[in-house]
């Protein structure tokens, strides 16, 4: 599995980038990894994802979009506003967890 | 510069830099609850990767997005010959199928099985289509057929559109016929 450095930081990830271990995680390294992929952090941008760590930690398993406002109070076009174009996976992330596996 | 110096980032791409103008047209002709559903996940998948789509309403799938009638989608085990029961692999008998209270039997199973997953209703469903960007259309046939307007249809529904009409806009898009 490969190892990459962000922010001074050697990390877990798989082929894509996305990272492997939960608890190499925190909030310096989702602000790092947002930064990554050209997203400035926000309050609005830490709710999903402190949500989005909150749920896997209790599901074993990334929230869906659906689920991110179902359950996480987020709407879908908010989700899109803040996470443009491909929310699902720049949250994903950006908190650090894999790509969610559910279709909806 | 030093021979350790470190690789760059592993980062995924979202390929946000690329237009590739990639559009899909989804046209939803049933409107049995099963059927509803392919082109409802395929069209909200689709929005999720950034892909402009629209989902056109005609014949049945017109039900879909018929106020009166979106709420009560059924399905039905007969002509389904792969209709199983909920235990194992046992299937339903044909000649069963038809009998009263099967179908709302069904259905009610059906819907409790996509409840579990967390899958919302179709009018919910929809509602996060738009909600992602999608583009909702109904059919003009099929709306005169039906003695349907725009009022009876979804708030959400952008127009009503001849076939030429729905041709012209999906102009270089994917296509798929459900």
């Amino acid at each position: 599995m490969p190892v990459t450095t962000i922010n001074g930081r050697g990390i877990h990830v798989d082929d894509e980038g996305f990272l492997t271990v939960y608890d190499e995680w925190d909030e310096d390294l989702g602000k790092a990894l947002a930064a990554q992929i050209g997203i400035d952090m926000t309050d609005a941008h830490w709710k999903v994802i402190r949500f989005l760590r909150e749920d896997f930690a209790t599901q074993f398993e990334t929230a869906t979009t659906r689920r991110v406002e179902t359950v996480g109070g987020v709407p879908t076009k908010e989700q899109f506003k803040l996470f443009p174009k491909k929310p699902q996976k720049k949250m994903a992330y950006i908190a650090g967890l894999p790509k969610p596996r559910g279709c909806v | 510069m030093t021979a350790t110096e470190s690789a760059p980032a592993i980062v995924p791409d979202f390929g946000d830099d690329e237009d590739t103008g990639r559009k899909l047209a989804i046209i939803c002709s049933k409107g049995n609850l099963d059927m509803a559903y392919p082109g409802l996940i395929l069209a909200n998948a689709a929005l999720g990767e950034g892909v402009e789509t629209h989902m056109f309403f005609t014949f049945w799938g017109f039900d879909m997005i018929t106020k009166s009638r979106m709420h009560n989608l059924q399905f039905t085990p007969a002509g389904n010959a792969a209709m199983h029961l909920p235990v194992g692999d046992v299937r339903l008998p044909q000649l069963l199928a038809p009998l009263p209270g099967m179908t709302t039997a069904a259905t009610k199973l059906l819907k409790k099985s996509i409840a579990d997953l967390g899958v919302p209703e179709v009018p919910d469903f929809l509602d996060q289509i738009v909600a992602a960007g999608g583009h909702l259309w109904g059919c003009r046939m099929s709306a005169d057929m039906m003695k349907l307007e725009e009022k009876d249809l979804r708030d959400d529904v952008e127009g009503i559109l001849t076939a030429a009409d729905f041709i012209v806009l999906t102009n270089g898009a994917q296509l798929l016929f459900i």
